[in-house]
């Protein structure tokens, strides 16, 4: 008998009165389950991989090969962008096609990058620290010099939030419709672009300096990494960090969080790697590069991407084993990386740096199937206006946001520990105050006194009471320690 | 060297031609669809408000009676038609999907005290007059038939009330005693009466085959049972219910509760269930095999409860009360699910529940016939498949997450009148003074003098063999 079907007997046996609801439930989950799996044959795609010869490493491999042994359509996916208001900051959009390019002089640029169509180009005459897209790929965020505007996809500017002051990062939580700005002095904002209402907006207690952040993909949780070494876990219910981990004994340069949120990946300015179990906090991998890398990203599939200086290097299976080397490695031309990020559905890492924008292949990094009620690259107008209004509808409330989503299909049980506690404080309440008026009218002498006797009263009879709860309890012990020996009569009572 | 990168062929994820229909990728891969359950909870919660938004369950009323409705009664076998007694001795059959009378009877000079169909025939029994019962024929000419029981009829005269009324019964039996209820055997052409005692009648035949008695002054409503059909079950002004079986010359046994029932009806499914409505405000479901305590105690109701009726599944009942609502309670529950009331309801005086499960219809005060849905939020008519599907996976969402403070509140709140919420607030203060009042007994007397009684045998008084 395997484990699982062991369980399940047990808790029959313990629930004994829903016994015949439980094993129909414990069915139709078997039953499903089974569905999902085979649900898995009807997939269309399969998964890039890259294999190299026998004397050969993959990081030795280089885009030019890659791309020749490619089709046409997949190798127009590996392209360069030579541009001059660089670094440049990138954005792509969650079903992978649109991608946003912000270069920190002004230019701003939306290109759907599969058909290489440019959606709009500008300059916002102004420094730009960061660019995010928004629920739909009709509008994004730019953090500007002074304040956060919102364009749309004709580069019409739709909003300014002069609330969001010198915002440094912004980063969107799609489900919660919540754009999050973290400012130059290590302001946190959670701005709620459906009704344009800031929910929260907090400069944490003894806040050092923000020099990356992101979110937890699996739980909306924001990670804030400081100057300081430590990475800060926030959510807009409380100014106070949930979690608070030192990762490092250095400034932190990047913070990425896979998508299943249970890996959490940072970088020091002592050259180092690190990558932690978000559940319980431990660190699961350490690695040394040979400079700093100042950022860094997960793709679909699990692959690290890491920009050091002018390097960018893509390491697989980094979490539970220890990568030995890395799985792809890309060099520019003399020309320092400032944004990494990996396309969605799409085996394709998009890199920002001081020049413009290059995009390579790592074959193995992206989801091949899609689900097109969640993000579909081939979307119509239709289809994305519908999709507009299915996500405005079940939009989640913020203040469900909490380090555990499945928290709300959870039993609220009571623990050991607070049950004791419950118990052990009905022992020591305070009697209760009584408040005293008399109808009658009585000198200030008589009052006091009248009143000094119904507390004194309301006193005993509350001692009273908890020394017959005490006794009670003391009983209770007594029972479940009597021993039945015979010699036990003798005994001095 | 071997590489392959993903690379879509955008034929095979768009339609061919815009009257195609859009090709819609699932991977049902949990990565995937982050938030599953603060996304379901969100839709539960859309759901149950949307519940509040379309429960509009006042569908229409039958009016043209002259006096108080007294007794309705469904059709054994066409969905349609409805039969109803008024307090002035008059009868109308009506079709309930056009709400249009069809034919008008002047049956008796008095209150048409009951009224029930024979099984399988095309005639109803009425009883009225002090204790004559009357032999009705639905539709007598080749035109009435065809517009009682043929819907789709869209010729106008067709539409218009007949003018020649055919007061003449089929059939008419004198009795000896009052009668105030009639109820039809499910097989046999026997009907059983009630009043001043309980009597067994043959159809065609002027003398009752038996007489029941059990020290009882009146007998108000007598019903078969749907399955096991040589049972029955009464209520009584002696606050008893006695069950009767007509093969036997005795009743079998009797309960006697504290206050008395205005009716009773059995459970079409569990037929050894019945659910007696009583005159303390409460109904009570009974085995009867096991009358001595009651299976379920249903409260909710703030006055007299005169009429209950089983849904066909089984599963709930309607309950029509002198507080002027009619409340729809789950057989395996204590509280009512829904409460249905408007400004000129009055008191009510007769519920049935039609036999698609899908309508409750109430005679009241008055004179209108009142036609509600059973389910206030659901859609009437055809539903598309996706439609179906939909409805089902909301169900399914307030199932699951029901016991949510914030969607419990939403679905279970109703708004009330004013007279009923001052009533349930009256109610309960009397109840709370009743139950301190007996803590207060109990801490001042000796320990186990004032023992606890349960809800449940509270209101039984004797079992009787």
């Amino acid at each position: 008998m395997d484990e699982s079907s062991q369980s399940e007997r047990s808790l029959v046996h313990k629930y004994g009165k829903h016994k015949k609801k439980y094993k129909i439930e414990a069915q139709k989950v078997k039953e499903l389950r089974k569905q999902s799996e085979r649900s898995q044959l009807l997939l269309q795609e399969e998964g890039g991989f890259l294999e190299a010869d026998a004397n050969e490493h993959c990081y030795q491999i280089s885009q030019k090969e890659i791309v020749q042994s490619l089709d046409i359509t997949a190798a127009t996916k590996h392209f360069e962008l030579n541009l001059e208001f660089g670094p440049y900051s990138v954005n792509y959009f969650r079903n992978g096609r649109q991608l946003l390019l912000g270069g920190e002089r002004g230019h701003v640029a939306a290109i759907d990058w599969v058909t290489k169509d440019l959606l709009c180009e500008f300059n916002a005459m102004e420094s730009v620290h960061d660019i995010c897209w928004l629920h739909m790929p009709t509008m994004f965020a730019v953090a500007q010099k002074d304040w956060v505007h919102v364009y749309d996809n004709q580069g019409t500017e739709v909003h300014c939030l002069k609330k969001l002051f010198r915002v440094k990062k912004l980063t969107f939580l799609p489900y919660h419709f919540l754009l999050v700005s973290a400012s130059e002095n290590a302001m946190l904002s959670w701005t709620d672009v459906s009704i344009g209402k800031i929910i929260a907006s907090f400069r944490p207690p003894k806040a050092k300096t923000i020099t990356a952040m992101c979110q937890n993909p699996a739980n909306a949780v924001i990670l804030t990494a400081h100057s300081n070494g430590t990475v800060s876990m926030f959510t807009p219910n409380s100014n106070e960090p949930v979690v608070k981990m030192l990762c490092s004994p250095c400034s932190i340069t990047g913070v990425a969080v896979n998508d299943t949120g249970l890996y959490m990946a940072t970088t020091g300015v002592d050259r180092s790697i690190k990558i932690w179990d978000v559940r319980n906090y431990q660190c699961l991998q350490s690695y040394k590069l040979r400079a700093i890398p100042n950022c860094l990203c997960f793709s679909q599939k699990n692959l690290l991407s890491v920009g050091i200086g002018n390097v960018v290097e893509v390491y697989k299976d980094c979490c539970t084993q220890v990568a030995e080397e890395p799985y792809i490695r890309h060099k520019l031309e003399s020309s320092m990386i400032s944004n990494v990020q990996f396309c969605n559905y799409e085996d394709v890492l998009g890199i920002g740096h001081r020049n413009g924008f290059v995009s390579i292949l790592v074959p193995g990094s992206g989801e091949p199937n899609f689900d097109a009620y969640e993000s579909n690259p081939f979307m119509t107008k239709s289809q994305r206006r519908e999709m507009e209004v299915k996500q405005l509808l079940e939009k989640i409330q913020p203040e469900l946001i909490s380090l555990d989503p499945h928290h709300l299909a959870k039993v609220d049980v009571k623990t050991l520990k607070q049950k004791l506690e419950e118990k052990s404080k009905l022992l020591y309440v305070k009697p209760r105050k009584i408040e005293f008026e008399s109808s009658k009218k009585m000198s200030g002498v008589k009052k006091a006194k009248v009143k000094k006797d119904l507390q004194e009263s309301v006193n005993r009879e509350h001692i009273q009471q908890v020394m017959k709860m005490k006794r009670k309890e003391d009983e209770k012990e007594k029972d479940a320690n009597k021993s039945y020996n015979v010699l036990d009569r003798f005994k001095r009572k | 060297m071997r590489v392959k990168v993903i690379s879509r062929n955008p034929s095979d994820y768009l339609r061919e031609t815009k009257h195609d229909i859009h090709k819609v990728q699932r991977n049902y891969d949990p990565k995937l669809h982050p938030f599953a359950i603060p996304r379901e909870y969100q839709r539960a919660l859309n759901a149950v408000k949307l519940e509040k938004i379309f429960a509009k369950p006042f569908l229409g009323s039958l009016d043209g009676h002259s006096d108080v409705v007294q007794c309705l009664m469904k059709h054994p076998s066409s969905l349609s038609v409805l039969v109803s007694g008024a307090a002035d001795g008059e009868i109308k059959i009506w079709n309930i999907a056009k709400r249009r009378c069809l034919k008008t009877i002047t049956a008796h000079s008095g209150i048409v005290n009951g009224l029930c169909p024979s099984r399988g025939n095309d005639y109803f029994f009425s009883i009225g007059d002090g204790a004559t019962i009357k032999q009705w024929k639905y539709a007598s000419t080749s035109e009435e038939i065809r517009m009682v029981y043929e819907d789709d009829n869209d010729s106008d005269a067709s539409e218009e009330e007949t003018e020649n009324d055919d007061n003449t019964p089929l059939n008419t039996i004198i009795g000896k005693s009052v009668m105030m209820g009639i109820d039809h055997h499910w097989e046999k052409p026997i009907m059983i009466t009630c009043g001043e005692s309980v009597q067994l009648w043959e159809e065609s035949r002027s003398e009752p085959l038996q007489s029941l008695e059990w020290g009882v002054d009146t007998v108000y409503k007598v019903k078969f049972n749907p399955v096991e059909t040589d049972l029955c079950v009464s209520a009584g002004s002696d606050r008893s219910l006695i069950l009767y079986d007509i093969k036997m010359s005795k009743p079998l046994r009797k309960v006697i509760m504290a206050l008395r029932s205005n009716s009773v009806c059995w459970n079409p499914m569990e037929a050894f269930n019945f659910t007696a409505a009583s005159e303390d405000h409460d109904l009570y479901t009974f085995d009867m095999r096991k009358l001595s305590v009651p299976l379920q105690v249903h409260k909710d109701h703030v006055s007299a409860v005169i009429d209950v009726d089983y849904s066909p599944t089984g599963k709930e009942f309607v309950s029509g009360s002198y507080d002027k609502t009619i409340r729809i309670f789950p057989v395996d529950k204590g509280r009512s699910r829904e409460v249905y009331h408007t400004k000129r309801m009055q008191r009510l005086t007769s519920v049935i529940w039609s036999y698609d499960s899908k309508y409750v219809l109430c005679g009241s005060d008055e004179m209108d016939i009142r036609i509600w849905k059973a389910n206030a939020s659901e859609k009437i008519g055809p539903r598309m498949f996706r439609e179906e599907a939909a409805f089902r996976y909301q169900e399914k969402l307030k199932e699951k997450f029901s016991h949510h403070p914030e969607i419990g509140r939403i679905s279970r709140h109703r708004h009330v009148p004013k007279h009923i919420r001052h009533s349930q607030q009256e109610k309960r203060a009397m109840l709370e003074s009743r139950k301190r009042k007996e803590a207060n007994r109990r801490a001042h007397s000796k320990p186990g003098t004032v023992p606890y009684k349960q809800e449940r045998t509270k209101h039984i008084v004797t079992e009787e063999e």
